[in-house]
């Protein structure tokens, strides 16, 4: 298959990029800047809005757009993915460009790290040759502070000829003087007065030549030098963007093709290979970032990156690298399953209190029992398992997720991993996809446009389920709890139970590798991609606002789509438990009819529909599978893990059956969201089939496996 | 001692300046990628670490920390410092 990395690109280039404007008189603020300098940071702090933040390269991936008042004016914000330059590669990099470019933002706002200043002026010099329409933001100054690093805005703004904004996004007071350059720099149309790069003699001669044609053919509608110079080194991936933005491809003009002819003749003449101009042209842009640099910043430390590298050593050493991994893992899952035992029960207390009272209520308004047992046995019930069971996990591990994602130690994984992915002939990054694939897969499946190469990006996409996204993982957490550590809160067995967990993890990691070992010598053939993947420095997470954001952006979000979901699959639960045909209800039917099959596996029937008809979200798997239990007689209420399980065993559960559970619960179809998120950004049937077969081969084989070695040898 | 090696080849703690960027004809775009990394003739350079495979290593380009494999960084010559 011809997946190569020049065939990247088109396909997801056009993840719509439309500004939603509330009136036609509304200014478009493009937030652009390298990777990981805080743009959504800022975006998050000038529109109020709360986009997903953290301290890794590529976090950001699609378009968000917030909106923003000034004086009475409203401003629309878009966060763009970030870009190291405009002369793109990736495809979020083409995003980016061209949105800057012929997106025409009434002005843009160049978000800059301040600890490592000199390569963000790269793109700030490539983006003023474009527009004049720029503010320069320098954020994270407390971090630079920090470090003994100064920066002398008065200088930077006019050596660049814009201005220079410093911030501390973080805390929301210091953008008010941001606020205030925007509405400037929009409403005086001489307000700022960029400085434009010398490129070496040869070329200025070469853009001489061209520009005025070009300015004659575009009239002024966009910046003709910058033009010029793009037409000379001309990129395949632009010409699209030209024709659509001109309605014609200028390049083919036949005044501007003898001036082209012309330039790039002296160009050759002038011993400028054609092919290096590229090289040329940015070299003497980073020439020229180096030199700003170094007359406005000021490192007054020389060993200001210290404390980094000495973390570094320790979260990469050859010794303590994967140890510390596997503890950090072990560490979270036990907080998270220890921490979750005590509310859990105490919610489905109240919760199934709630219920009864709900009961006698309908009982007392005479309200017919259909509509009572849809409701509350139904609806309601479904609603309490699946906050009373998904909830307190959730609600401890994201917050203790996005400690970690702030802290910067994610890239050290993806860094750590580099290597065995590169066995696999894949990408180091998909292990930050992994990641979000713990959060989300649908979530995991989008990041994985931080690949550069399509093949490995695919590859990322299929395996991402082999990771448990939050829906799945209090299933786990739940029959761990029941039939593999004793049922008292002891230390021991919670950290057991943490054990066991992360080693099922690691079995759904291992098997990540294998997977796509053999896609990539399969399906997706090819050889391994460059890799070049920022370390960024590691910041102290503020942990005030990530309990907060990450219990109500996340953990909330994620529980009222749950509900969304789970709410009406009650009440089809019910109807179907209800329903008889010859004597039996449709439940009956549905789970006897899986039985045989489910039986091989080593689960029943029930456990099987249960992950069918969860298909829609994974976290009403356990509720279905509870509820489908009691509508076949005993009806107990949950009150504790034992007793859940003393239900389960009188099903028919032994040992064996929950490990097979658990094993299925990694491995099965992806949940509806994911599979058409994977259909969206793969545009391809077959990804789409492969990432629902795979894991579901796997997990059924493995479930048989398991099984039978059980009967067999126990 | 000034000596010519490639980028691959520098052990952490080391320091030294870029000579060159000549990738394979079939790895062109990562000339590119690492021109925008700011690594263009005469940078200077540090190896600040490995990972715990011994590859992809760290180097420290222009204040950033940047992981390269050494595929990649094979093709990027570099003098050393005495």
């Amino acid at each position: 298959m011809g997946l190569t990395h020049s065939s990247t690109g088109k396909e997801i280039s056009d993840i719509g990029l439309t500004v939603k404007k509330q009136s036609p008189q509304d200014m478009c603020i493009a937030i652009a800047g390298n990777p990981n300098v805080g743009k959504s940071t800022v975006f998050n702090a000038l529109t109020g809005m709360n986009q997903h933040t953290g301290n890794w390269p590529g976090k950001t991936v699609t378009n968000a757009q917030g909106y923003l008042l000034i004086d009475g004016e409203t401003y629309v914000l878009v966060d763009i993915p970030g870009t190291y330059s405009l002369l793109a590669h990736s495809p979020e990099e083409e995003v980016a460009r061209n949105f800057i470019c012929f997106g025409e933002p009434d002005a843009v706002i160049l978000v800059c790290d301040a600890t490592c200043l000199e390569r963000n002026l790269n793109l700030v010099l490539q983006t003023i040759e474009i527009t004049s329409k720029v503010i320069v933001c320098v954020n994270l100054m407390d971090e630079a502070a920090k470090k003994h690093i100064k920066i002398n805005c008065k200088k930077l703004s006019s050596e660049l000829g814009v201005p220079v904004v410093p911030t501390v996004a973080r805390k929301k007071k210091s953008l008010e003087a941001l606020k205030k350059t925007i509405a400037y720099v929009t409403h005086n149309e001489n307000g700022t007065k960029p400085v434009q790069t010398k490129y070496c003699p040869e070329i200025e001669k070469a853009i001489e030549i061209l520009q005025p044609c070009v300015e004659k053919k575009t009239s002024g509608r966009i910046n003709s030098r910058w033009l010029s110079l793009r037409l000379l080194d001309f990129d395949e991936s632009m010409r699209d963007e030209i024709v659509s933005f001109f309605g014609e491809d200028i390049s083919q003009d036949e005044e501007i093709k003898q001036a082209m002819e012309k330039a790039l003749s002296l160009l050759s003449d002038g011993g400028k290979d054609k092919d290096d101009l590229c090289g040329l042209i940015i070299s003497t842009l980073v020439g020229e970032s180096a030199k700003i640099a170094q007359k406005s910043v000021i490192y007054e430390k020389k060993d200001y990156d210290k404390t980094d590298r000495k973390l570094d050593r320790l979260f990469t050493g050859r010794l303590s690298a994967y140890p510390i991994m596997f503890l950090l893992l072990l560490f979270i899952f036990w907080l998270t399953i220890n921490g979750a035992n005590y509310p859990s029960s105490l919610l489905s207390e109240f919760l199934f209190y709630i219920q009864d009272k709900l009961l006698l209520l309908f009982d007392y308004l005479n309200a017919p029992k259909w509509l009572s047992g849809a409701l509350i046995l139904g609806a309601y019930r479904m609603l309490a398992w699946v906050v009373s069971v998904m909830l307190p996990p959730m609600a401890i591990f994201f917050p203790l997720f996005t400690l970690l994602e702030d802290s910067g130690y994610l890239p050290r994984v993806a860094y750590n991993l580099d290597k065995p992915f590169k066995k696999c002939k894949t990408c180091g990054k998909q292990a930050l996809t992994m990641c979000m694939g713990f959060g989300c897969n649908a979530a995991g499946v989008v990041g994985c446009r931080i690949i550069d190469s399509k093949r490995e990006r695919i590859i990322a996409m299929i395996t991402n389920s082999f990771v448990p996204c939050n829906g799945r993982f209090p299933i786990l957490i739940a029959v761990i709890g029941m039939f593999f550590v004793g049922s008292s809160a002891k230390i021991f067995s919670s950290i057991s139970a943490a054990f066991i967990l992360t080693l099922l993890i690691i079995s759904g990691i291992l098997l990540t590798f294998l997977i796509s070992r053999i896609l990539s010598s399969t399906v997706f053939a090819g050889v391994p991609s460059s890799f070049t993947l920022e370390l960024p420095p590691y910041r102290r997470p503020q942990i005030g606002k990530v309990l907060v954001r990450s219990i109500f952006d996340r953990t909330l979000f994620v529980l009222g789509r749950a509900a969304a979901v789970s709410a009406p699959a009650g009440v089809i639960i019910w109807i179907l438990a209800n329903t008889e045909v010859n004597d039996v209800t449709l439940l009956s039917h549905f789970s006897g009819f899986l039985d045989p099959f489910a039986k091989i596996m080593g689960l029943d029937g029930i456990i099987l529909m249960a992950f069918i008809l969860g298909f829609p979200a994974s976290e009403t798997v356990i509720p279905i599978m509870l509820m489908a239990y009691m509508s076949q007689g005993m009806l107990i209420e949950y009150e504790s893990l034992a007793e859940l399980k003393n239900m389960l065993v009188s099903n028919g559960w032994t040992i064996s059956t929950a490990l097979c559970t658990m094993i299925f619960t990694m491995f099965h179809w992806p949940c509806s969201t994911t599979v058409l998120t994977i259909k969206k950004e793969s545009k391809s049937f077959l990804v789409t089939a492969l990432s629902v077969l795979i894991p579901t081969v796997t997990g059924i084989v493995l479930c048989i496996a398991v099984n039978a070695a059980f009967r067999i040898f126990l | 001692m000034n000596g010519i090696k490639s980028l691959c080849d520098m052990t952490p703690g080391e320091h030294a300046r870029i000579c060159c960027i000549c990738p394979d004809a079939d790895n062109k775009h990562i000339k590119r990628r690492m021109l925008d990394l700011g690594m263009i003739n005469d940078t200077e350079i540090e190896c600040v670490g490995k990972s715990p495979g011994g590859d992809p290593k760290a180097f420290l380009i222009r204040g950033a920390v940047i992981a390269l494999r050494s595929e990649d960084s094979s093709a990027v010559f570099i003098r050393t410092k005495s």
